[in-house]
């Protein structure tokens, strides 16, 4: 517990290692303590676990992930799970409701960024899946807003792509027990918001950054 | 345990291939050394990649054959998990198969190796081949998933049925009882890796030094006629060399290397049109830095059960 990091949290980090025989590769940019955003394509409860595990260990302590509360405080388990094991920030999904009014979607949507941004504070680091929910793997799916109102916010912050391979043929989901095949982990280069671009513009640029970054072509 | 030890023939076994193993080292630095080499640089650095996996191997090897065969019985299941593992990854599955893998990997591959440890010969011999055969169309069919069931099931039964039933047979040598080589057994799969090995090694060898005519080149570009004969060959030579340390007569070991090396290169020819068929390139990041179990070890794939069989019903009791 010395540098921070729950027991339970770096046995499932190894677990998921030993599972997924991830192989990373940092082909954008170096390990780094900068305070930064790794965003990546979602498929399996184990993106998350992998992304952070595949850090440095001085920098996992500092890197918290960010995780729909709507999902994971339903069972007393998800709910430790993410609170207290992995210190997730939990946000409440803008798009959830579809009864929801225009308005209360919008302050959804504010209240979410005040969270992000207080998470990353002075030091910390987020993972943030932009997808905002798993696909099937097949190809990355539209962003949500987030990271562009995340990147206006903090532009000292680096945002890091990064593309997992294969974790969908690992856990699916909808899938509790895990097939143990081989997975990439492909870090890219950070991107920025540059000046006066607009949303839908930066958005699908990180998603191409992310998708990009796909070593292996499907059948 | 540590019985292999009081053993001579097998601590010569194990002298004979730590000679080797320095004799090979040594070659390939002075190759290394050597600018004005005219052989290909690839070739060298190939060659000593070789010879740093044999090293790995060998050690591996020899540790759980001093174990005794629970030792060995665990090295093969790893390496047995390890290669489903390389050719599950490599061969496209669906969604629908995704329990019967979570079965094949944590469960049938498991079972095969707690049996043939309980010597339990005959749930061995028709765990994956009968049981595993009805299970796995069965389970594909009830998860739904109807297209290309065929195919799927298949898939999956050749996977099982290559690196774990097949595989599973040569650490099922230490489990033989041949009545005058009691206590001994390690040597036969000491004897049935080293003819393996060298075969392989001979063949690329040969195919190197002399080789034209190729065979099969659609399927893979480095197999040719002269590298075959010249491994089959040489490799036979060797196994008969070493019949002293089997229960076999110098011409009975000659029969069981030469049946060996077809084997090995039929186990070497399949596994890479396994990967052709797949389309390899895209995949071959995923393997190749995983060490690649499934190319070190296609060639014992079909050499073992065929070997075991022979043994068995020839020598044991």
């Amino acid at each position: 517990m010395s540098n921070g990091i729950h027991p339970i949290a770096s046995l499932l980090a190894a677990v998921a290692r030993f599972i997924t025989g991830v192989q990373v590769q940092w082909a954008g940019c170096e390990p780094s303590e900068r305070q930064r955003i790794y965003f990546a394509n979602h498929t399996s409860h184990l993106d998350f676990v992998v992304l952070w595990s595949a850090l440095p260990s001085e920098l996992r302590a500092l890197t918290r992930p960010i995780a729909a509360k709507d999902y994971w405080v339903e069972t007393p388990l998800r709910r430790y799970l993410a609170e207290n094991v992995f210190g997730a920030v939990l946000v409440e999904r803008g798009a959830v409701g579809k009864t929801r009014s225009h308005e209360e979607a919008r302050f959804v949507g504010r209240s979410l960024i005040e969270d992000l941004t207080a998470a990353l504070g002075e030091a910390h680091s987020l993972i943030l899946f932009p997808e905002g929910t798993r696909g099937n793997g097949e190809k990355v799916g539209e962003f949500r807003g987030g990271l562009y109102h995340l990147a206006l916010r903090r532009p000292d912050v680096e945002l890091v792509p990064a593309y997992l391979e294969n974790m969908n043929r690992i856990l699916p989901k909808g899938e509790y027990l895990p097939v143990p095949m081989l997975s990439l982990l492909t870090f890219g280069k950070p991107i920025q918001l540059e000046p006066h671009e607009n949303k839908d513009t930066f958005l699908e640029r990180a998603r191409e950054a992310v998708s990009s970054l796909r070593r292996i072509g499907l059948a | 345990m540590l019985a292999a030890i009081h053993d001579p023939k097998l601590m010569w076994l194990f002298g004979a291939v730590l000679c080797l193993l320095v004799i090979l080292t040594v070659i390939g630095n002075v190759l290394k050394r050597r600018h004005d080499s005219d052989i290909n640089r690839s070739t060298i650095d190939n060659f000593n990649a070789q010879t740093a996996a044999w090293w790995k191997i060998c050690i591996m090897f020899v540790l759980t054959l001093l174990v005794g065969p629970v030792g060995s019985l665990v090295l093969f299941g790893i390496l047995s998990f390890l290669a489903l593992r390389e050719y599950m990854t490599l061969v496209p599955t669906r969604r629908g198969d995704h329990r019967t893998l979570f079965w094949s990997f944590f469960v049938i591959m498991p079972l095969q190796y707690c049996v043939l440890g309980l010597q339990w010969y005959v749930i061995f011999a028709i765990m994956i081949p009968v049981l595993a055969c009805i299970f796995i169309p069965t389970s594909i069919a009830v998860a739904g998933d109807t297209a290309h069931f065929v195919e799927r099931t298949a898939k999956i039964q050749f996977g099982l049925m290559v690196c774990g039933y097949c595989l599973s047979h040569a650490p099922a040598l230490l489990l033989l009882k041949i009545p005058g080589f009691e206590g001994h057994d390690a040597r036969l799969l000491l004897y049935l890796g080293i003819v393996d090995q060298f075969n392989d090694l001979l063949q690329y060898v040969w195919g190197k030094l002399i080789g034209k005519h190729k065979i099969a080149w659609r399927v893979s570009p480095d197999k040719t006629w002269e590298g075959f004969l010249g491994g089959l060959v040489s490799a036979t030579a060797i196994g008969t060399a070493m019949w002293w340390a089997t229960p076999f007569t110098p011409l009975q070991s000659a029969g069981m290397s030469f049946t060996i090396c077809i084997l090995g290169f039929a186990g070497g020819v399949v596994v890479s049109a396994i990967k052709r068929d797949i389309g390899i390139k895209d995949f071959g990041i995923v393997i190749e830095r995983r060490g690649g179990i499934l190319d070190r070890i296609d060639s014992l794939c079909f050499a073992a059960p065929i070997f075991f069989h022979l043994v068995r019903y020839y020598f044991a009791r």
